[in-house]
């Protein structure tokens, strides 16, 4: 097999894996979904003050996909690399012929397609359950940036399997790193209700920026295109620092 | 005359941690088709060297050839041509026997048939079980199906039966037992002395980093041409004194300690032959007589101690 076909060959297992994870499927996928739903009874009707006044369950939408692009991508990949690691199933794998890079391209694949799969998800619960447009004529902008988010999580949660050392530790250092950006950054909380002061330092972080940039794609009010160059490339500067991270300090082996 | 490039050659093997000497100058050679056992305590040093001979550890000095090429720099194709099974089972739980010999198989140029794989480890009943679901005893044969699956040359088998039952453990020595009409070279490490002897054609004892004997498991530490001792109790109302000559010089001057006469010999054919004939000329019972040859285990236990 080529290296293409080997890293689909992979790929396939892979996504085996992951649906039949009850974990993974919880967090990535149902998550959402009910974070969707519950948020949109609530806030039916409402509008949210922030660029210059937005439908709340229209703002609700690129959130909850900012929320299940970040558990897809870095959240299950930082928890399952670990628990691969600390089992020795990678230990194993280097014992293969099987060429690492084919492997990192076979989960990233995986974390892709699920983030893919969640943004066509809830898009359409969105509009099926509150009537939010779906944003046709910008549906190639935010699939780029889309695949850009989760590639950089991916990086970010290969980085940060390094300073996790056991699985056990894995689920809480995870969370711990993304439930207060998901606070800070207004994807649970409406950003009007979030004092600048904090949102300048949610900027610092990745998922501001990827909320941003989904959020101008779905906001019927944004004049331009509705790419965000500044925030797709913040996004992407955190990624370049994960992929140092991840090919420095990445470990095949569990802790003994 | 042809000269056989060994499947392993080791010389002069040196692995430091810091300050802690783990492998203190091994020698090593293990044939094509042969089936090697390296017996030893915990923390002898097994693991350690099993790890350099994988490609998995660097060595801190000496020369070490797997398959014509240096584990530390191997060539690309070399992972073809090894299965590894660790210590710990790494199993992927969510997916099936089946599914997990498909995927490891793709890894492989020309891998060995996953129904076949799953017959030859006693699997095929299984095959649509999540690995997860499976028994302890049932993991371990899928861990080395998922090694086996690559049809490769050199099988490695760190410790596969540590923590199984009896029952288990002799299921799994049938197992790899029969890996020996495959034509496979395996190299496997154990602390049961009961493994080497069932498994292995030839045994290196290892002991704080060191080999300290080598042989095939009957002839460990000159077990072949050791001493044998016999022991029997002295019938009642007989002395010792009225023993056959031979009998009493093998004694020497350790007499019987309460009736119980033991002795050593490096002869004992000719000794017993005395000893019988005596007793059978008096119509004595020679209650409690034994021959003994030093076990496997006696020789492990006076080397690794």
């Amino acid at each position: 097999m080529s290296g293409i076909e080997l890293a689909l060959h992979q790929f396939r297992f892979d996504q085996k894996v992951f649906w039949r994870n009850p974990a993974s499927v919880f967090f990535t996928v149902m998550f959402p979904v009910m974070f969707l739903v519950l948020l949109g009874v609530i806030v039916n009707g409402q509008t949210i003050h922030a660029q210059g006044g937005i439908d709340a369950t229209t703002y609700f939408v690129p959130a909850v996909i900012t929320l299940a692009v970040v558990s897809a991508s870095m959240a299950n990949l930082a928890m399952s690399l670990t628990i691969l690691r600390e089992t020795g199933i990678l230990k194993r794998l280097r014992g293969t012929p099987l060429p690492s890079w084919v492997f990192v391209a076979g989960r990233i694949g995986n974390a892709l397609v699920t983030s893919l799969l969640m943004f066509a998800l809830v898009t359409v619960l969105g509009r099926l359950l509150f009537g939010v447009p779906i944003p046709w004529s910008r549906l190639f902008i935010l699939v780029v940036t889309l695949v850009v988010g989760s590639a950089s999580f991916c990086a970010l949660g290969v980085a940060l399997t390094t300073i996790i050392p056991s699985r056990e530790a894995a689920p809480a250092i995870t969370n711990l790193v993304v439930f207060p950006l998901y606070f800070l950054s207004g994807v649970f909380i409406p950003e009007s209700e979030i004092p600048s002061g904090v949102l300048h330092v949610a900027d610092v972080f990745p998922i501001r920026h990827l909320f941003d940039a989904l959020l101008a794609g779905f906001d019927p009010a944004t004049a331009t295109s509705g790419f965000q160059l500044g925030d797709v490339a913040a996004v992407a500067a955190w990624g370049v620092f994960g992929l140092v991270v991840a090919l420095r300090r990445f470990r095949w082996e569990p802790h003994i | 005359m042809v000269v056989v490039e060994p499947v392993i050659r080791v010389r002069g093997l040196h692995k430091s941690y810091g300050e802690l000497e783990a492998v203190r100058g091994i020698d090593l050679d293990v044939a094509g088709r042969e089936v090697f056992a390296f017996l030893g305590p915990n923390g002898a040093g097994k693991t350690t060297i099993v790890e350099i001979l994988e490609g998995y550890r660097e060595r801190s000095a000496g020369e070490v050839v797997v398959l014509g090429a240096d584990p530390a720099d191997p060539p690309s194709q070399w992972r073809q041509r090894i299965g590894i099974v660790l210590q710990e089972c790494n199993l992927q739980p969510e997916l099936t026997v089946r599914e997990s010999l498909e995927l490891y198989a793709g890894y492989y140029t020309a891998p060995r048939s996953v129904a076949e794989t799953m017959e030859l480890v006693g699997l095929d009943q299984a095959a649509d079980q999540r690995a997860g679901r499976l028994s302890g005893g049932q993991q371990r044969r899928l861990d080395v199906a998922l090694a086996l699956v690559g049809d490769p040359e050199l099988l490695f088998l760190d410790e596969p039966t540590t923590g199984f039952d009896p029952s288990a453990r002799r299921q799994a020595w049938e197992m790899i037992a029969s890996l020996r009409g495959l034509g496979k070279t395996v190299f496997l490490t154990t602390h049961y002395m009961e493994e080497a002897q069932a498994l292995a054609d030839r045994v290196a004892i290892i002991s704080g980093g060191e080999i300290v004997a080598e042989g095939a498991p009957d002839e460990l530490g000159g077990r072949s041409d050791a001493a044998s001792s016999i022991s029997f109790r002295l019938p009642a109302g007989v002395a010792a004194a009225d023993l056959p000559g031979e009998v009493l010089r093998a004694i020497g001057g350790g007499g019987p300690a309460n009736g119980e006469v033991q002795l050593r010999t490096e002869d004992p054919v000719a000794i017993l032959n005395a000893l019988t004939g005596w007793a059978l000329a008096r119509d004595l019972k020679l209650d409690g007589l034994e021959v003994r040859r030093p076990s496997l285990e006696d020789v492990y236990l006076e080397l690794t101690e």
